[in-house]
């Protein structure tokens, strides 16, 4: 009834928009509007270069989290294996920076290294469980998740891990390249590479394909627990970076890291017209999607909004961009 | 014949936005009588009888039952006046029993709790009078669809029964789960229920029909006497051209063998041996449940392989896995283009696409996609199996059953496949469409393909194959060629009982 009424109404482009690219541009107006309204320092460009900047590391993850949405599941882990790289990488680097006190970078590369091992531990059996043993990817997940954060404070003690390289902070965290933050040239490099992996390459059609429906592809040749197992490594891999880059933000190993990114990743995903349902999703838009939640968060810490109320908030967005999902996937199968 | 109509319905109409579905329809049910409508996918027939059935309301006109206007409120309240629908999708519950099933909404009770002994046996005797062997306490999903059918029938035998609209009953049941639910339709008819009766199967009309309403693109084209009329009358007024020939006359080719299997075993299937070749088409046929699918995944390796040797152009593919045996030269197409065959919520180019990424026609392993060469190559294809352009860029979801067949028929054009295996080609599409993907069929096998057609459509195997291979109880019966592919011969081996004891 309601898209009856629409479909001849003056709403038409809004729905096309909607169909289109889904919920996303009218949350970033809606945003955009409240927040400009409640603090002039908002829409300042000192304040938007600042969003950009923090939200590297939320735009990271949630590449890798609409990767294996894509895929057809879902990685509850992502802040796991941010914490776990951070542990890891940083034990590795102050114990290699022990052995090899003159070759700092060597020590650094070691340890950035083991970060990397360790989430790919965690990606591989996320991947096996999910594609072999075909366990639901929430209850994988999950499980995962606890098992990596119960390893990662066991490591620690949980106490941060302090001491490291002075030089990787400073590169990492802080450095800057041509006067671009080293985070955002790193994040750009990866929105440019998993770009190119969704949309040019087979092995992102297959995501796609097998995210769509896992039996077709299997029937078209395609590999379908190899590109779940896939999916769920480079999640990790990338979660990982972030991991690294968050570590030498923070210039310690800290287990706890990454302890909400799980759903601000799956919220950024959701927004940005990622199903949930698998086989659909663009790089490009999940950027923004990403941007936009730690747009929200930046206006409301200006707006000062206090950071209980702000959980609050961010779950209700969630479960929001979740019914619109719904909606738009509805309209998207009955052509309405 | 009695005067007054047990239902009737005039200048029924329904208008959906921007489509006229039904367009000013009369149409009436006599006691004692069935009446088929027919028509292509899309002509309306459905729209009519969800009205009938309650599930939808007329934009304008009216339903008459026993000559009173009537309105419905939903399908429960059409069931307390007597009319009950078999909807040709399946309202079942597959976790739960067959007796919870047919009891759902209505279970008989003890006090506040459900009375599950009486359910088990009333179910039990329901089966029984319908003459259905099922076991009530059998969880739904583990049985056949043709059983799920049957089950989905019984359900409809609460109360009192005045009309039963049937929609497509007989698409997936055996000919012999066919004559048993004639058999039942005929005693149904004596006692002077009316049943509507919706079927692309001509051949099943002058067996049950009285009379026949044709519709095309929601309007009524005529009704007429079965004994009036006659298949190709039938079918003219349907599509409103003359089919001479729905079936094509296709060439047979050099011979060669392609793939060649050798006592095949798995669950299900004994000994399984024959050859695929070049050039022709090979028939499979046999009833439901005799294993000629699933002789066919096996070989596909879709289904555990337990023995026996397959080999493909010389090469032994017994125990590689599916994408191996796609990637050297076999493609198989899903009967459940739902399921298994199609992403529904993309579009008929993205669908091509996978299988043009995934071929080796454009790009190879490694390289970036070109999709310029994806796109114009799946243009190519849409064109070939004459996917309308209008339907290229929506979502499969959206399409008809006859296109989205064609969207699937065209998938394989994207793999560089010699062996092409089409496993129930045309179930639920239209006589129209049915003709255009037979006509591509006969121009794989023309051009040097093999072609392998699985079907439970009697007449669509004999009429398209040079060779049949005939199942029954997971056996191969019988290879039948040239004069001897009479329908005697392969309802014999149908029945064969020479596997059954296995």
């Amino acid at each position: 009834m309601t898209t009856e009424a629409i479909k001849n109404g003056p709403f038409e482009p809004i729905r096309k928009v909607f169909l289109k690219v889904g919920v996303l541009p009218f949350f970033l107006v809606g945003a955009l509007i409240i927040f400009t309204a409640l603090s002039d320092k908002f829409l300042s460009v000192q304040n938007l270069v600042n969003v950009a900047r923090q939200s590297v590391y939320l735009v990271l993850v949630s590449m890798g989290q609409m990767l294996v949405l894509i895929s057809g599941g879902f990685d509850l882990s992502v802040g796991t294996s941010i914490a776990l790289t951070s542990v890891v990488s940083a034990l590795g680097m102050v114990w290699f920076a022990g052995i090899f006190p003159d070759a700092i970078w060597i020590a650094i590369l070691l340890g950035a290294f083991m970060g990397f091992a360790a989430a790919i531990a965690v990606g591989l059996v996320n991947g096996v469980g999910v594609a072999y043993f075909e366990v639901s990817p929430f209850i994988m997940t999950l499980g995962v998740s606890s098992v990596g954060a119960g390893l990662a404070l066991f490591l620690t003690g949980g106490v941060p891990v302090s001491g490291l390289p002075f030089a990787f902070g400073d590169t990492f965290g802080f450095g800057r390249l041509f006067g671009i933050p080293v985070p955002v040239i790193i994040a750009a490099i990866c929105i440019l590479v998993m770009w190119l992996f969704m949309s040019r390459t087979r092995l992102g059609t297959q995501v796609y394909a097998v995210g769509g429906n896992i039996k077709a592809a299997h029937l078209s040749a395609i590999d379908t627990k190899r590109t779940l197992m896939m999916a769920y490594v480079i999640c990790a891999l990338i979660a990982s970076l972030t991991g690294l880059l968050l570590t030498a933000r923070v210039e310690s190993g800290e287990a706890n890291l990454g302890s909400s990114i799980a759903l601000e990743s799956i919220a950024a995903c959701v927004i940005a017209g990622v199903s949930l349902r698998g086989g659909i999703g663009r790089v490009e838009n999940v950027v923004l999607g990403a941007f936009f939640i730690v747009l929200v968060q930046n206006g409301m810490n200006l707006a000062q909004v206090s950071s209980y109320m702000q959980m609050v908030l961010l779950g209700a967005l969630l479960i929001l961009a979740v019914i619109f999902d719904q909606m738009r996937y509805r309209m998207i199968l009955s052509g309405s | 014949m009695t005067a007054q109509a047990l239902i009737e319905t005039k200048g029924l109409t329904k208008q959906y936005p921007g489509v006229l579905a039904l367009n000013s329809v009369d149409f009436d049910l006599k006691s004692g009588e069935v009446h088929v409508l027919f028509g292509e996918n899309g002509a309306g027939k459905s729209t009519l009888i969800s009205m009938l059935a309650g599930a939808n309301n007329p934009s304008q006109g009216s339903v008459l039952l026993d000559g009173k206007e009537v309105r419905f409120e939903s399908v429960a309240d059409a069931q307390e006046k007597g009319i009950y629908t078999v909807f040709q999708e399946f309202s079942l519950i597959p976790t739960l029993t067959v007796a919870q099933n047919i009891f759902l909404g209505w279970e008989p009770m003890r006090g506040p709790f459900i009375d599950h002994k009486t359910m088990r046996k009333r179910a039990h005797d329901m089966l029984l009078e319908l003459g259905f062997d099922i076991d009530p306490n059998e969880v739904t999903a583990h049985l056949s669809r043709a059983q799920q059918q049957m089950v989905e029938i019984t359900k409809a035998f609460h109360g009192d029964l005045k009309v039963l609209i049937l929609d497509e009953p007989t698409a997936s049941l055996t000919d012999k789960e066919v004559d048993h639910l004639f058999e039942f339709v005929k005693e149904l008819k004596e006692k002077g229920v009316g049943i509507v009766y919706i079927s692309h199967r001509i051949q099943e009309f002058s067996r049950i029909a009285n009379r026949v309403t044709v519709l095309r693109d929601g309007g009524k084209i005529g009704t007429v006497d079965m004994v009036d009329t006659d298949d190709d009358a039938l079918v003219e007024m349907m599509t409103g051209r003359a089919i001479d020939e729905i079936y094509p006359k296709i060439t047979k080719g050099s011979g060669e063998v392609l793939l060649s299997v050798e006592n095949l075993r798995t669950v299900g299937i004994h000994d399984a041996t024959f050859d695929v070749r070049a050039g022709e088409v090979l028939g499979v046929a046999g009833l439901v449940g005799s294993g000629k699918s699933r002789l066919f995944r096996t070989v596909m390796g879709l289904t555990t392989r337990v023995g026996g040797k397959v080999t493909l152009k010389g090469e032994d593919i017994s125990h590689a896995p599916t994408r191996d045996i796609i990637k050297s030269g076999i493609y198989y197409l899903s009967p459940d283009r739902k399921a298994e065959g199609l992403d529904l919520a993309k579009t008929s180019k993205d669908n091509l696409a996978i299988n043009l990424v995934m071929g080796d026609k454009v790009g190879g392993e490694g390289q970036l996609v070109k999709w310029a060469e994806v796109n114009s190559e799946a243009v190519t294809i849409s064109d070939y199996v004459e996917l309308h352009e209008g339907y290229r860029n929506k979502p499969v979801s959206q399409l008809s059953g006859g296109n989205q067949q064609k969207v699937l028929f065209g998938k394989c054009f994207g793999q560089n496949a010699d062996i092409i295996i089409f496993d129930e080609p045309t179930v639920g599409v239209d006589m129209g469409t049915r003709a255009a993907l037979y006509l591509l069929i006969k121009e794989l096998a023309e051009s040097g393909k093999a072609v392998v057609v699985i079907s439970s459509d009697l007449p669509e195997v004999m009429n398209l194959s040079h060779r049949m291979i005939v199942l029954a109880h997971g056996h191969v019966s019988a290879v039948l060629s040239g004069d001897d592919m009479t329908e005697e011969q392969v309802l014999k081996y149908f029945f064969d009982e020479t596997g059954a004891k296995q």
